[in-house]
């Protein structure tokens, strides 16, 4: 450890001491805001996770409609279909702070006040598997849009979890044992100097006292 | 007030125009990327991509981990399941747990 450039003074140790009852509390806060984060990142990811299987599915699903409703009609006339949507969806997003992680909350709305008005088509001319296909996607979009709010809650609480672990080992494992060690130098520097100060002392009493009385010439002659 | 945007190939995605989603169909991933650029405009809230083009732009979509939106969510395509956004929720557990403590390595 670096020790070479500590001052060992009184005022030096006062700062390191002070810098100390900081950190330790700085430490106890952080591992309080680790601990809470990671308690709801867990109940969050093991929704996402749940979540994630039955969108895939579900998109799964709908791909399987679409390829059925695209075998039983002619190209063009699925595009001509699907060219012009009437429904449009818009998000509204809301911050939510969650120990100083802003996660985002959507609510979705629909232009048409029907949500469900969804066939941007007449049905003349279409197959029946194409409004299957489109109510089968149509019914996963509620999750869908849950699914994106939680996996992105779920990316911006890992990266702060992260980061306070980080601080948390940091203060841990190294300021709070440097500053420790440094106190340590400084007292026993200190106490290694007020030694040397009394026995100088002591020292130059004894020679005041021999020049004042002269103690050891009258030893010696008696 | 944001929209939702469907990046992919147009066999994956068309369908969600339907809904009222704005489908971007691209032919290949410097497309893709071309168009993601543009996405950012503040005007997205989320973005969803089909695996296939996020496996080929992982690079460009890692900078928006940390961003508060948008939200860029992978899809299965039309081609199937590859298991890429099941790797990718199980990525941010590592990261914030240090080792994967909710899927037991199964997938």
């Amino acid at each position: 450890m670096a020790k070479a450039h500590i001052n060992p003074t009184r005022m030096e140790l006062t700062r390191l001491k002070k810098k100390l009852a900081t950190a330790t509390r700085g430490h106890k806060l952080l591992k309080d805001k680790r601990d809470e984060l990671m308690r709801q990142f867990l109940d969050m990811v093991r929704e996402n996770k749940t979540l994630r299987e039955k969108v895939e599915k579900g998109i799964n699903a709908a791909n399987k409609n679409f390829v059925l409703a695209r075998s039983a009609m002619p190209e063009e006339i699925l595009n001509v279909a699907l060219m012009a949507p009437r429904q449009e969806v818009f998000l509204e997003s809301q911050r939510r702070n969650v120990m100083s992680v802003e996660i985002p909350e959507f609510e979705y709305k629909t232009k048409t006040p029907d949500a469900n008005d969804i066939y941007p088509y007449g049905f003349a001319f279409t197959s029946s598997d194409l409004d299957d296909a489109v109510k089968s996607l149509q019914d996963i979009l509620p999750d869908m849009l849950r699914l994106a709010e939680i996996e992105k809650s779920c990316q911006l609480m890992a990266a702060e979890i992260e980061k306070t672990r980080r601080r948390v080992n940091a203060l841990e494992h190294v300021m709070i044992p440097e500053m420790k060690e440094k106190i340590k130098f400084i007292k026993m520097k200190l106490d290694e100097n007020e030694r040397s100060t009394q026995i100088r002392l002591m020292k130059v009493k004894d020679m005041m006292l021999e020049q004042a009385h002269h103690y050891s010439e009258k030893y010696h002659q008696a | 007030m944001y929209k939702i945007a469907v990046l992919g190939d147009r066999d994956s995605i068309y369908g969600f125009a339907a809904l009222g989603l704005d489908t971007f169909p691209v032919k290949n991933a410097e497309e893709a990327a071309k168009t993601l650029k543009t996405l950012d405009d503040g005007q997205y809230g989320v973005i969803y991509i089909t695996e296939a083009l996020q496996l080929a732009l992982e690079e460009e979509i890692d900078r928006y981990t940390s961003e508060y939106l948008p939200a860029i969510i992978p899809i299965p395509g039309v081609s199937g399941n590859t298991g890429l956004g099941m790797r990718n929720v199980k990525k941010s557990v590592e990261r914030a747990v240090g080792s994967d403590i909710i899927f037991n390595n199964d997938n």
